[in-house]
């Protein structure tokens, strides 16, 4: 049995996304189970049916320096954010 | 009862009991993602009832609900073939999905050929989600055509399949399943076996603890 990683388009034009997975002996059954579980109701535009073992997963990151500034994250101004706030008068805004 | 009525009611007894008899493998089908599927399929069936009950409904100034559950075995006017307690033989109840899903669709392209618009129409309704339904059967029935005990369960269950069909479309499903046309031993419409008044008894079990509740 292989396992099969599911991806669903919600609408033409949209990317997709992990939706889960389904074991199955071979592609033909994937794909019937597959549209029984994640199609039938009209949630999908489309499947992507992948097999697990040939996706190349990457989940080690090496960060030895823990050099900040490379980050996508930047630095935090989350407290000088709030400070400047208190200085000017005005409340966070409403994110809700 | 009009022609159409009972037209109508023999589909919808096909549908419904087997639908129910699908159902049973709920929970214990041969993995779990067949066991989601297959109950989907069954659930299917048990949908396309209702739509075939609604309609013979209105003719019958009745109701669906009444006409599922209401009647006494004697009266509904399924086919032996969906009638089989099958559950927990594999092979039997893939060759029951599959030889039912031909014989369906032969009566199906029959309907939407229809001059009355309601049943072409709803006849197109329901094709378009047994596509899925043969699809499955398909890869079943493939997967298995090697296997002795798929082949034997083909075997004994073709006569029943025969019996779905009116006898002018019987030709047409031995063609599609590869079969020599012998009409002669089929298991007719109108006999129950004994496997239906058991399965009557529960499936309409708890609409009879209360009768003419509004539920």
């Amino acid at each position: 049995m292989t396992v099969f990683e599911v991806f669903r388009q919600e609408r033409k034009g949209q990317p997709f996304a992990h939706a889960g997975s389904v074991e199955a002996p071979d592609a033909s059954f994937a794909e019937t189970w597959a549209r029984e579980q994640y199609g039938r109701r009209g949630e999908s535009a489309a499947l992507w049916l992948v097999p697990r073992e040939t996706i190349h997963a990457v989940t080690d990151w090496a960060d030895e320096f823990d050099l900040k500034y490379r980050r996508v994250d930047g630095y935090s101004i989350k407290a000088r954010l709030k400070e400047a706030r208190e200085r000017a008068g005005t409340a966070a805004p409403d994110v809700g | 009862m009009s022609e159409r009525a009972r037209l109508l009611l023999t589909l919808a007894d096909d549908e419904l009991i087997l639908g129910w008899r699908d159902s049973e493998w709920t929970g214990i089908a041969p993995t779990l993602e067949e066991d989601v599927a297959f109950s989907s399929i069954a659930q299917n069936e048990i949908g396309h009832a209702r739509a075939l009950y609604e309609l013979a409904a209105g003719d019958l100034e009745t109701d669906a609900d009444s006409l599922a559950f209401d009647r006494p075995p004697g009266e509904y006017r399924c086919a032996p073939l969906v009638e089989l307690r099958l559950v927990d033989d594999w092979a039997h109840t893939i060759a029951r999905r599959y030889l039912y899903e031909e014989a369906d669709r032969v009566r199906i392209e029959a309907l939407k050929q229809s001059d009355d618009p309601q049943l072409a129409g709803l006849a197109a309704k329901i094709d378009r989600e047994e596509v899925y339904h043969r699809m499955h059967a398909e890869l079943w029935a493939s997967r298995l055509r090697d296997e002795p005990r798929f082949a034997a369960a083909v075997e004994e269950l073709w006569p029943y399949a025969l019996g779905i069909l009116e006898p002018a479309q019987r030709a047409e499903l031995a063609r599609r399943i590869g079969r020599p046309a012998e009409p002669a031993h089929a298991h007719k419409r109108g006999a129950h076996t004994p496997e239906l008044e058991p399965l009557w008894a529960e499936m309409t079990e708890v609409r009879r603890s209360a009768p003419g509740a509004q539920w």
